[in-house]
């Protein structure tokens, strides 16, 4: 059996734990905390603070686990463990939260050094009336035009769906682009 | 889609560079404790701007600049004459001042709020898709690059400096869509670093180069990204022990591997 992993980072309260749940066929695994400061409770309760676990067997010789990162800064010595041997990862960005754009940047800049794989921004929240859309999000993070950046809806099975193939593209992508 | 924040997490430079590179076309409203600004745009462009009561009508604004006398308007209506573009010509007919002086007025106008603008470090703004605010104006294009320039030599918080690049150690190229820049005006030491950016010099290794500060180095690479000049590269990857291959794409996996995992999302 071979197994694969693919990444979920992003900010606090970004929706990464939401992200794996829509989409894994197990219940997550997740290593949720009651959240302690209260700048961080008025977002929400509780937090990742290790990592968060989904599964999807794809047949009976392989399995693809998605793993989410946890989203504060003083649990990022999980980033670079997290990252070993992934095939490549999701940067998710809450829309409606400009106030961690700048975090999402600095995530995705860590992610790059760890590894040289391929990666899509996902603009999440995007029901929600106050999104950015994810033009302006591409503008905003200091995106190239070759960066994905999509728009999602981490609660939708189809949103959710549709980032993880357009990595899964980005991926093949690569791997031809290295073959030649 | 809502375009909506405060300047406490995305300044204004950022905000003018957003709708340059978008050329985006709406009214920018910003309220803080130091007031309400105003400003229009057409495709990139601002074409107008005013702050607080001043609702940026031709009179005021040409005697503001000591163009007109409030006495030359006696023989004027004002409450009827509601249109700036029926004013304007009214007054140059009158021989009281000339196109140019209305031009560069409103110039001198708009950027004085602009200006004002970048000293705001807290406000709550939002971006709405309609001119409304333009009814009976007179619009006058003026290209964003040179302002966000200006916006960016104004920032003085070093820290802000640092929270928007925390890292020295990445490479910058110069911008793959230059369509979006017209006509610039740099600085001596802002071309000299653009003389460096070939997309593999780090703005570390610029700033050796050009025996620069690090808050000089960040002031110039900040300006230059926010105008559409230059992008960031990628970060270099960390170096791994020795002993231990980098880990590249995919690491190791097989195209069949993937392609079967899409196969899969395919049909989900």
């Amino acid at each position: 059996m071979q197994a694969v992993k693919i990444v979920v980072t992003g900010p606090f309260a970004s929706g990464k734990t939401q992200f794996i749940r829509t989409i894994s066929e197990i219940e997550v695994v997740s290593t949720e905390r009651r959240i302690t400061t209260a700048a961080e409770r008025a977002v929400k309760d509780q937090t990742t603070v290790a990592m968060d676990f989904g599964r999807i067997t794809i047949d009976k010789d392989l399995v693809l686990y998605l793993f989410g990162t946890p989203g504060q800064r003083r649990f990022d010595f999980m980033w670079e463990i997290l990252a070993e041997g992934m095939l490549g990862f999701i940067v998710m960005v809450d829309s409606t939260r400009p106030e961690t754009f700048r975090e999402a940047r600095n995530i995705l800049d860590t992610f790059r050094r760890y590894a040289q794989t391929p990666f899509v921004v996902a603009a999440n929240k995007q029901d929600l009336e106050d999104a950015w859309d994810p033009e302006d999000l591409r503008i905003a993070l200091r995106l190239d035009g070759r960066v994905k950046v999509l728009p999602c809806v981490a609660t939708r099975r189809d949103s959710v769906k549709t980032v993880v193939l357009e990595l899964l593209y980005s991926i093949l992508e690569e791997l031809s682009a290295s073959r030649r | 889609m809502a375009l909506k924040g405060n300047l406490r997490d995305f300044n204004t430079t950022q905000l003018l560079n957003l709708i340059h590179l978008a050329r985006k076309t709406g009214t920018l409203t910003v309220e803080s404790r130091n007031g309400t600004a105003r400003l229009c745009f057409k495709d990139g462009k601002l074409i107008f701007a005013a702050l607080d009561r001043q609702d940026g009508r031709l009179v005021d604004v040409l005697i503001r600049a000591g163009k007109l006398q409030p006495e030359q308007l006696k023989g004027f209506d004002l409450t009827r004459l509601q249109d700036d573009k029926v004013l304007g010509l009214k007054l140059i007919e009158a021989g009281y001042v000339t196109q140019q002086d209305i031009l560069n007025s409103l110039r001198a106008q708009m950027l004085d709020v602009v200006y004002r603008l970048f000293s705001w470090n807290e406000g709550v703004f939002r971006f709405e898709p309609d001119l409304q605010v333009l009814q009976n104006r007179i619009p006058v294009p003026m290209d964003l690059e040179n302002i966000i320039m200006e916006g960016a030599r104004r920032l003085r918080e070093v820290e802000r400096l640092k929270e928007e690049l925390p890292d020295l150690d990445i490479p910058v190229r110069l911008t793959s869509r230059p369509e979006a820049i017209r006509k610039v005006q740099l600085s001596a030491e802002e071309w000299r670093v653009i003389s460096q950016v070939n997309g593999r010099n780090t703005i570390e290794q610029i700033m050796r180069r050009l025996n620069m500060d690090e808050i000089q180095i960040r002031r110039i690479i900040y300006g230059l990204l926010q105008a559409g000049l230059i992008e960031l590269g990628a970060p270099p990857p960390a170096t791994p022990p020795p002993g231990v291959p980098a880990r590249g794409p995919g690491s190791g996996v097989s195209r069949s591997v993937v392609e079967k995992l899409i196969n899969y999302f395919r049909r989900l």
